[in-house]
């Protein structure tokens, strides 16, 4: 009996492990941009770090507020200080699921909807958008586009200058992963 | 003898789906202990505390215009409108060559005075365990006052010139930031053989945060005793309620110092908060991009 167990226990461990590929990147690209009369803004950050359970259709990412540069420094403080309180609320995480088959074993490029949670600034909201992701030979590369608007995180800005930041941020992200 | 193996398939599906969940607290994790020490920013909002500067320094090829305006003194009577017919102002320039590395220059009304500055960003303070607990700035002044006085025509630009050095240690918290300022002060002519050409000084700064774009500031600047001995001086002690929109910081201020230049407050402010020798006042600072980069438009 207990071998059988034993054996299945094995059995199931092996067929888990084996369709559960994981793959994962340390430098997730992510950046925002907003483009008003009155000012561009650009940030971006090559310090992200994804997972994507192929099997199981998850993913998971998270990435630094601090570790976003701007081409102004004055505009990073205040994105820090002012909006995204970064001492407060270190990361943005997002974890969720995508829908759409990849083709085992062959390179290509997929078009699948990722769907889930995004958390920063301390709240959490359930986002959908429209992704590739690309198999490369031992790669998964994933790409979206998506808006976000400030005010649904909660973060709160100033009338005198809310003509100077789009309603809703362009956000793009790149992440490059390899087999874990 | 099924029960056992159902149980033992249960567990290990419970297993998998446990594993789902802990997809995001290994990213969160990976981050987490991948995470280096990283400076801290917004110690202060700018680079002046009220009249003593802070370890800020302005970014690279960044240009801040500051505008520092006192009025008199609120004790000088309803004639004089309790101060507000009068005013002392200094414009200053303020530049980033490096984002380590600020010069600037001021014009001030007070002896119309000039007076320039650079100053170095040494060490900053660092998040998280082991890093550096504090920033380090040090900044050296030289200041030439320029006012005609016809009974004193030997009154050279030498005699005219002081230097200040000041070694700036600051401390953020999680709402407050301190700095702690030694100085020292060398005026090349002093009123008497009793008055020390040579002054040591200790200041103490602190902001408050109240709002995430409103802070209480506050300064003193303590010189040490029988430097000054001819006239009668008073350590300047200044209170400042700050307010930031975008690209300006806006200051409320009470001072008993009517120069804003480090030569002159710190080692020569003839007025007291005990008489209501005290000047209303405010500081504006606005900061300008002026690299290309920082200019450039947006394109993605």
């Amino acid at each position: 009996m207990k071998k059988t167990l034993l054996a299945a226990a094995c059995l199931i461990l092996t067929l888990v492990k084996g369709y559960g590929q994981q793959y994962m990147t340390r430098n997730g690209f992510v950046g925002f941009y907003s483009k008003t009369p009155a000012e561009d803004i650009k940030a971006e950050t090559r310090q992200g770090f994804a997972i994507i359970d192929e099997g199981k259709k998850n993913l998971a990412f998270a990435v630094l507020i601090k570790g976003f540069t701007f081409p102004k420094e004055l505009m990073q403080e205040h994105f820090n200080e002012n909006y995204m309180e970064s001492d407060k609320y270190p990361k943005a995480t997002f974890n969720g699921s995508f829908a759409g088959d990849l083709a085992p074993g062959r390179d290509g490029v997929y078009h699948v909807t990722v769907k889930g949670n995004l958390t920063m600034h301390g709240v959490t909201k359930p986002v959908e958008m429209p992704a590739t992701i690309e198999r490369k030979g031992n790669q998964l590369i994933g790409h979206a586009v998506f808006h976000i608007s400030p005010e649904e995180f909660n973060v709160s800005i100033p009338s005198l200058v809310r003509e100077k930041i789009e309603k809703s941020l362009e956000v793009h992200v790149d992440i490059q992963c390899d087999q874990k | 003898m099924r029960f056992p193996l159902m149980i033992g398939l249960l567990f290990l599906a419970s297993a998998v789906v446990a594993q789902d969940t802990t997809l995001l607290s290994q990213v969160g994790d990976s981050l987490t202990n991948s995470t280096k020490p990283m400076p801290v920013t917004g110690t202060f909002k700018g680079i002046y505390l009220i009249q003593l500067q802070t370890n800020e320094t302005i970014a690279a090829g960044a240009l801040n215009f500051e505008i520092q305006h006192r009025f008199g003194q609120l004790n000088s009577g309803a004639y004089q409108f309790f101060g507000l017919d009068n005013a002392t102002l200094r414009l200053g320039l303020d530049y980033g060559i490096t984002d380590w590395w600020t010069v600037g220059i001021g014009r001030s009304s007070y002896l119309k005075t000039f007076d320039g500055y650079t100053k170095f960003k040494l060490w900053r303070q660092q998040d998280g365990g082991g890093g550096m607990p504090i920033s380090v700035t040090l900044m050296g002044t030289i200041s030439n006052y320029t006012q005609n006085f016809p009974d004193e025509t030997y009154l050279n630009a030498n005699y005219r010139t002081g230097y200040a050095t000041q070694l700036i240690l600051a401390r953020k918290f999680k709402f407050f930031s301190l700095e702690l300022v030694p100085s020292y002060i060398r005026n090349n002519l002093v009123p008497t053989v009793a008055d020390k050409n040579d002054m040591v000084a200790l200041s103490g700064g602190a902001r408050v945060r109240i709002t995430k774009r409103m802070s209480l500031d506050g300064e003193y600047n303590y010189l040490f005793p029988n430097q000054v001995v001819s006239t009668k001086v008073y350590n300047a002690l200044s209170f400042a309620w700050e307010m930031e929109t975008g690209g300006h910081v806006f200051q409320l201020v009470f001072t008993n110092a009517q120069s804003m230049v480090p030569t002159q407050f710190i080692s020569g402010t003839t007025s007291s908060w005990g008489n209501g020798g005290i000047y209303f006042g405010f500081n504006i600072a606005r900061n300008f991009n002026l690299t290309s980069h920082a200019k450039k438009s947006v394109k993605y």
